[in-house]
C-alpha cells in the first residue's frame, strides 16, 4: 500500500477552530440558572481548624449555599488512590489521599476549607472573604530531610512519621561492583519544585438535570472516562447517568490526570444538592496551590567505574517530596528510579527511595514525571566521572551505551506500569553522532571555545542523552465509522490538551481508508461518544489510542473491501481505496464512493445478511504488553555574562528517536514545547516556600516562565527505531523535550564558567544562584528552599 | 481573583475628576492605564471604594516642547506613545532609551507615563529616570495646583507627595545641558520583568572634559529611586577615566545603596549588580557626553 498520510507533516485540523475562537473550553459553557463557586483556602500550611464561622457569608445577598466539611455529611471521604503501589518486594506504602474539604486540620497552604455557591463568582468571592476560620498554627514540615527526623512535626498524626513510602529495587550487586571499581564518584544532587502552569487553569461545570436524572460534567481532565466511573460510584448513579466531557483544554502536562481533585468531587454533588448547574474556574492564584506540582527530590548517588570509563554500577538513595497527600501512589519516584539508567548498560544498580509527606501542595506527575531527576543524576555522574578520568564527555557516554543487538534489554527492575523495565528497541550511538554533528562539537571545543575564551567570553556546551518510557497500558479503544456523506467519524475515550490528536489520529484513519485528513471528524474526551478508556498520560496517546484507531480503521477497511468485492464482483486484492472511493485498481470508472457503500451497509429496507453488522463501522482496542522506550540526545551552546550571570542560549539541538513518526510537524511542536518547559525548569521556574510552608511566589510576576525571547529556535532531527510492541511501530514523544534539559544546562554552565572545582549539582539555577555558587558562599543548597 | 466591590465613575472633564477626588478623598483611587492597579485589585491587595477613571478626561495625554528647550508630558500619555515620540527621542533621549525596558508592548499600550510615576513602585523605571532628569511634577486639586521636584514627589515605598484629592496632570522634563551623556540599563530575569537592579545615569562634562556633574539613580535597590550621591561625588571634577569609573562603581555599591534580599536576588547579588550597572552606564554616558560636545 502506498503511504500518503502516515508520516506526512500535515497541518493541524484543529488549528483553524482554535485560532478563530470556535473551540469550546470549559469556561465557555454557560447554562441557564448556573451558579458559581468559590473556595475558602487555608493561608497556613499546617494548622488545626478550631472553628469555622460561615454566618455572615450565608447572609450575603446572592449567596445560595455555603459548605464546610461538616455540611458534606456522608459524602465527605478521602479521595481514591489512583495508582496503587507496584509489586516490589518489602515495599512500604502509607495511603493518605486528599479530602474534599479540610476537616480538623489543614495540611498545605491553599487546601480548601469551605465552599461558597452564589449567583456570581464576584459574590462568591465576597462571601468567601467573610468566612472566618479560626486556626491553631502548627509547625510546618517543609524540609525533606528534617521531615524524617524523629522529632519532626507530623503531617498525618496517625502515622509514626512523615514517611509515606520506602522502596528498594536492585539489579545485580552494587556492593560487588564497587569493590571492583577503579573510580567511585559520589555526590549529592538536589532537584527543586516547579509547577506545570498550563495556559488554561482547571475548571468544572456540573449540571444535574433533575427531570432526566442525568449528570453532565465538563471537566479539564486528561481522563474523562475514569472521572465518569468514579463520579458514578461516589454519587450512587449508574455510569449511564453520567456524561463527562473533556472539551478543548489549554494544556494538561500531567496535573490534569490527577483525580479526584476536591473540586471534582464537590461540584457534581453540589449540582445534585441544589438542582442547578454550577461552575468553578480555578484562577491563577489558586492554580499555584490547588493544582498538583512536581519535582522535589534529594539524591545521594554514586557511580562505580573502570579506569576506561565503563560503568560497573550505580547506587542512588533519594528522598521524594509527595506533598501533603499521595493519591498518585509512587509513579513519580518509580519513574526517577527507572529512568536514571538511561541509555546505558548498567550491570549493577541499587536504588532506594523514601517518599516524604510535607506541608506543601500535592505532588503528582508533571511532564517528565520524575524522569528528569533520574536523568539529572545519571548524566551529572557521567560528567563528573569523565572529568575525573580525563575522558571526553561524549566518549564516556558512547562507551556505555546499550549496543543495538542487546534489545530487548531487561533492566531487571519494575516500571511504573508494574511490568519489568524492558527496553523494546533502541539505537543510541547514531543519535549521539548526529547531535555531535549538528552542534558542531569538535569545531566548538577545538576552535570556537578557545577563541572566545581568549576574548574573555564565557561560552559552554552541553550534551546529554536520555530515555523516556512511554506508551504504557492498560488499553485504549476507538470506533471508526464511515458516514453516509462519505466522511469518517472517529471516537476515542482519551482527552486532548493540544497534542494535535485531531490530525495525527485522522492521519492513521486516512492511511487505511484513503479519505482526506480534513474529512475525518474526531471526537475525543466525551464519555457518551466512547465508553471505554483510561486517559492521556505517560506519552501514551499516539501509542495506545493511536494503535486502537489504526486497528479500528483496518477493520473498517476490511468491511469496505468485502462489500465492494461483492458489489464489483472482483477479488479484494484487486481493489484499492482512493480519494474517498473504493475501486478496481487502475480503473477509476469502477469507483464506488464510500458514502454510497455506507448507505448500502445500513439499508432501510431489505435484509442485512445473517451475522452481518450494519454500517461501515468498527470498534477496536489496543493494549501494549508494556511501554515503548523512546530516547534522544540534546545539545546546546550557551553564553553567560560573567558580570550579571544572565544566560543566553545560542544553539539548541535535539536528536530524537520515538520510533515511526506519524506527523513530523506535530512532533516538532511537542519537542519545541517540551524544551521550553525544560528550560523553564532549569533556569527560570522555582517555587519558593517559607519555613512554615506557605508559597512565596504564587503569581506569574514572581514565578518565571520562559518567554519567547528566552527559548531558542531548535534544530532537530529524528531517527526512527520502530517499536516492536505495536503495529504502527510508534513510541511516545510528549515528554521527551522536557526531560534532559536540567543536566544539559548544568553541564553547559559548568563548561562556560570553566572554574576549577565548580560543580552544578542542583536544579533550578538562576543568575542569583550562579553568583552564589561562584562565590562559594553556599556550595550546598539547603535541602528544599534555595 | 475578582476585585472587592467598588463604585466606578468616568468623569469627562478634569474638573469633574477633581470634584470626585475631593468628595471621596481617601476612598477614591484614580484609574489611569490600570496595569498595576487592576491586578492589585483582583488580588484584593488594593481595595479602593471608588474608582475615578481618567480615560475619558480630555487633554491629559500629550507630548509638547517646553519653552526651556525641555519637554512637557501629559500624565495620561500612554507609555507606548512616549516610546515612539520623536520629540522625546530628541529632547529626552534617556526617557526614549528607557521606555522599551518597561514591561511589554501590550502593557505599554495601556500603561500611562503619569500612572507609573504616581504608583511609585521602587522597581519601576520611570521614577528613577525622572529623578535623574530632575523632572518636575504638576499636581492639581480643587484647592489649586502646585509643582514639585522629583525629590519631593517620591516619598517612600509606593508613596508620593500626592494628597488624596490631588491628581498628577503633567510632568516637565528640563533640557539636557551641553556635553551631557546618558545611559539606562537594567538587569532583569526576563525581558519585561521588574528588574533586579537598574540604573539611570547622566554625566555632564565641563569644557576640559572633566565631570561637571554626574547623576546616578537606581531602581529596585531601595524603597524608591536611590540616588548614588557619594559615587557622583567621586566623579565630580575628575577625568572620567576607567579608574575613576571603577572607583565610583565601588563607592556606589559600598556606600550608596542598602539593598534587601528577595526570592530573585540576594542583597549581595544586588549590591554586585549596582557596581556592574554603574560601570556599564558610566562608560556609555561618558562616551555620549564626549560625542555631545557641541551641546
Amino acid at each position: 500500500m502506498t503511504t500518503r498520510y502516515f508520516g506526512k507533516p500535515i497541518k493541524r485540523n484543529e488549528d483553524p477552530r482554535l485560532l478563530t475562537g470556535q473551540a469550546l473550553f470549559v469556561d465557555d459553557v454557560h447554562l441557564p440558572d448556573m451558579l458559581h463557586v468559590a473556595f475558602v483556602r487555608s493561608d497556613l500550611a499546617h494548622a488545626r481548624i478550631r472553628r469555622i464561622d460561615t454566618a455572615a457569608a450565608r447572609e450575603r445577598p446572592g449567596v445560595v449555599a455555603v459548605y464546610t466539611a461538616e455540611d458534606l455529611g456522608d459524602y465527605w471521604r478521602p479521595g481514591p488512590l489512583l495508582v496503587p503501589p507496584p509489586p516490589v518486594k518489602d515495599i512500604v506504602f502509607h495511603q493518605r489521599t486528599q479530602v474534599p474539604l479540610a476537616k480538623d486540620k489543614v495540611r498545605h497552604a491553599g487546601e480548601a476549607v469551605a465552599m461558597v455557591v452564589a449567583e456570581s463568582r464576584y459574590i462568591a468571592e465576597d462571601a468567601a472573604e467573610e468566612i472566618f476560620v479560626e486556626y491553631e498554627p502548627l509547625p510546618g514540615v517543609v524540609d525533606l530531610e528534617e521531615a524524617l527526623q524523629p522529632d519532626a512535626p507530623r503531617v498525618h498524626e496517625d502515622l509514626e512519621s512523615n514517611l509515606a513510602a520506602h522502596v528498594i529495587q536492585e539489579k545485580g550487586s552494587y556492593a560487588t561492583a564497587r569493590e571492583q571499581a577503579d573510580v567511585v564518584i559520589s555526590r549529592r544532587f538536589v532537584y527543586d519544585r516547579g509547577t506545570a502552569a498550563a495556559m488554561e487553569n482547571r475548571g468544572i461545570v456540573a449540571h444535574w438535570d433533575f427531570k432526566s436524572q442525568h449528570l453532565t460534567v465538563w471537566d479539564t481532565t486528561q481522563a474523562p472516562i475514569p472521572i465518569r466511573n468514579g463520579l458514578a460510584a461516589m454519587l450512587g448513579l449508574s455510569e449511564h447517568q453520567v456524561r463527562v466531557i473533556a472539551p478543548f483544554i489549554g494544556g494538561g502536562f500531567g496535573p490534569k490526570i490527577m483525580m479526584f481533585y476536591p473540586e471534582e468531587m464537590l461540584l457534581p454533588w453540589v449540582s445534585m444538592q441544589l438542582k442547578r448547574p454550577v461552575k468553578w474556574i480555578e484562577d491563577r492564584e489558586e492554580n499555584f496551590y490547588a493544582t498538583t506540582q512536581e519535582r522535589g527530590q534529594i539524591h545521594q548517588a554514586e557511580m562505580a567505574l573502570t579506569q576506561d570509563g565503563r560503568i560497573l554500577g550505580v547506587k542512588d538513595v533519594f528522598l521524594h517530596d509527595t506533598g501533603a497527600y499521595d493519591p498518585y501512589g509512587l509513579t513519580v519516584p518509580i519513574n526517577s528510579q527507572c529512568t536514571l539508567l538511561g541509555c546505558y548498560d548498567v550491570p549493577n544498580y541499587y536504588s532506594e527511595f523514601r517518599v516524604v509527606f510535607t506541608n506543601k501542595p500535592i505532588v503528582t506527575p508533571y511532564r517528565g514525571a520524575g524522569r528528569q531527576h533520574g536523568v539529572f543524576v545519571m548524566e551529572r555522574l557521567l560528567d563528573l566521572a569523565a572529568r575525573e578520568l580525563g575522558l571526553d564527555r561524549a566518549e564516556i557516554r558512547r562507551r556505555n551505551f546499550i549496543p543495538p543487538d542487546k534489545f530487548p534489554y531487561n533492566n531487571q527492575i519494575i516500571y511504573q506500569d508494574f511490568a519489568p523495565l524492558v527496553y523494546d528497541s533502541g539505537n543510541y550511538e547514531p543519535a549521539l553522532d548526529k547531535a555531535l554533528e549538528l552542534i558542531d562539537y569538535q569545531r566548538f571545543i577545538q576552535e570556537e571555545q578557545p577563541r572566545l575564551r581568549a576574548e574573555g567570553r564565557k561560552v559552554g556546551l552541553g550534551i546529554v542523552t536520555y530515555v523516556e518510557g512511554t506508551g504504557i497500558g492498560p488499553y485504549e479503544g476507538a470506533r471508526v465509522t464511515v458516514e453516509a456523506s462519505g466522511k469518517v467519524s472517529v471516537a476515542t475515550g482519551i482527552g486532548t490538551q493540544g497534542q494535535g490528536h485531531f490530525t495525527s489520529f485522522a492521519q492513521l484513519v486516512a492511511e487505511q481508508l484513503g479519505v482526506d485528513v480534513g474529512d475525518i471528524f474526531l471526537v475525543t474526551g466525551d464519555t457518551d461518544q466512547f465508553y471505554w478508556g483510561a486517559g492521556t498520560f505517560a506519552s501514551r496517546g499516539a501509542v495506545v489510542a493511536g494503535n486502537a484507531i489504526h486497528a479500528g480503521a483496518q477493520a473498517v477497511r476490511r468491511k469496505i473491501l468485502k462489500m465492494a468485492s461483492e458489489e464489483l464482483e472482483v477479488a479484494e486484492e484487486d481493489l484499492e481505496l482512493v480519494d474517498g472511493t473504493v475501486r478496481v485498481k487502475g480503473v477509476p470508472d469502477s469507483a464506488i464512493k464510500l458514502g454510497e457503500l455506507a448507505v448500502k451497509a445500513n439499508p432501510l429496507r431489505g435484509a442485512v445478511k445473517p451475522d452481518a453488522e450494519p454500517g461501515l463501522e468498527a470498534t477496536a482496542y489496543f493494549g501494549p504488553e508494556r511501554g515503548a522506550t523512546a530516547s534522544g540526545v540534546h545539545a546546546m551552546i550557551l553564553e553567560i555574562d560573567p558580570e550579571t550571570m544572565l544566560v543566553e542560549i545560542q544553539k539548541y539541538v535535539v536528536v530524537h528517536d520515538c520510533g515511526k513518526v506519524i506527523n513530523p510537524l506535530i512532533l516538532e511542536g511537542q519537542i519545541q514545547g517540551g524544551v521550553a518547559q525544560g528550560i523553564g525548569n532549569a533556569f527560570y521556574e522555582q517555587l519558593f516556600f517559607s519555613e512554615n510552608g506557605t508559597l512565596l511566589n504564587a503569581s506569574f510576576m514572581d514565578y518565571l516562565l520562559p518567554t519567547a525571547t528566552d527559548v531558542p529556535a531548535i534544530i532537530s532531527d529524528h531517527l526512527e527505531t520502530p517499536s516492536p510492541l505495536n503495529p504502527l511501530g510508534v513510541k511516545g514523544a510528549g515528554e521527551a523535550g522536557a526531560i534532559p534539559v536540567g543536566p544539559l544546562f548544568a553541564q553547559a554552565v559548568e563548561d562556560a564558567l570553566d572554574i576549577p572545582g565548580l560543580e552544578i549539582r542542583e536544579i533550578p539555577l538562576s543568575p542569583n544562584r550562579l553568583f552564589e555558587l561562584i562565590r562559594g558562599e553556599r556550595t550546598e543548597r539547603e535541602a528544599d528552599h534555595g | 481573583m475578582k476585585p472587592a466591590p467598588f463604585q466606578y465613575f468616568a468623569p469627562t472633564t478634569l474638573d469633574q475628576a477633581l470634584d470626585l477626588l475631593e468628595r471621596y478623598n481617601y476612598d477614591a483611587k484614580p484609574l489611569a492605564g490600570g496595569q498595576s492597579l487592576v491586578p492589585a485589585m483582583n488580588f484584593r491587595l488594593a481595595r479602593p471604594g471608588v474608582l475615578v477613571d481618567l480615560n475619558r478626561v480630555p487633554d491629559l495625554a500629550f507630548v509638547r516642547p517646553g519653552s526651556d528647550g525641555g519637554l512637557r508630558i501629559g500624565a495620561m500619555t500612554r507609555q507606548r506613545q512616549v516610546e515612539r515620540d520623536p520629540l522625546v527621542a530628541e529632547r529626552a533621549p534617556l526617557i526614549h532609551e528607557t521606555m522599551p525596558h518597561i514591561a511589554h508592548p501590550q502593557i505599554r499600550n495601556r500603561g500611562t507615563f503619569g500612572g507609573s510615576l504616581a504608583h511609585a513602585d521602587p522597581a519601576a523605571e520611570l521614577p528613577a529616570v525622572l529623578t535623574a532628569l530632575q523632572g518636575r511634577f504638576r499636581l492639581e486639586s480643587k484647592r489649586g495646583q502646585r509643582w514639585l521636584g522629583a525629590d519631593e514627589f517620591f516619598v517612600d515605598f509606593f508613596t508620593t507627595a500626592l494628597e488624596p484629592d490631588e491628581l498628577l496632570v503633567e510632568i516637565a522634563v528640563p533640557p539636557l545641558p551641553a556635553r551631557t551623556g546618558w545611559s539606562f540599563q537594567e538587569v532583569a530575569r526576563r525581558h519585561g520583568d521588574f528588574a533586579m537592579a537598574g540604573l539611570a545615569t547622566l554625566v555632564t562634562l565641563d569644557e576640559q572634559g572633566r565631570v561637571q556633574e554626574a547623576r546616578l539613580v537606581y531602581l529596585s535597590v531601595g524603597d524608591g529611586p536611590v540616588t548614588a550621591r557619594q559615587a557622583a561625588q567621586v566623579l565630580q571634577g575628575q577625568e572620567p577615566t576607567e579608574e575613576a569609573i571603577q572607583e565610583a562603581a565601588e563607592v556606589a555599591a559600598r556606600q550608596d545603596v542598602d539593598p534587601v534580599s528577595d526570592i530573585h536576588a540576594s542583597a549581595d547579588y544586588r549590591r554586585h549588580l549596582v557596581k556592574v550597572l554603574a560601570r556599564r552606564t558610566l562608560r556609555v554616558a561618558v562616551q555620549r557626553a564626549k560625542e555631545n560636545g557641541q551641546g
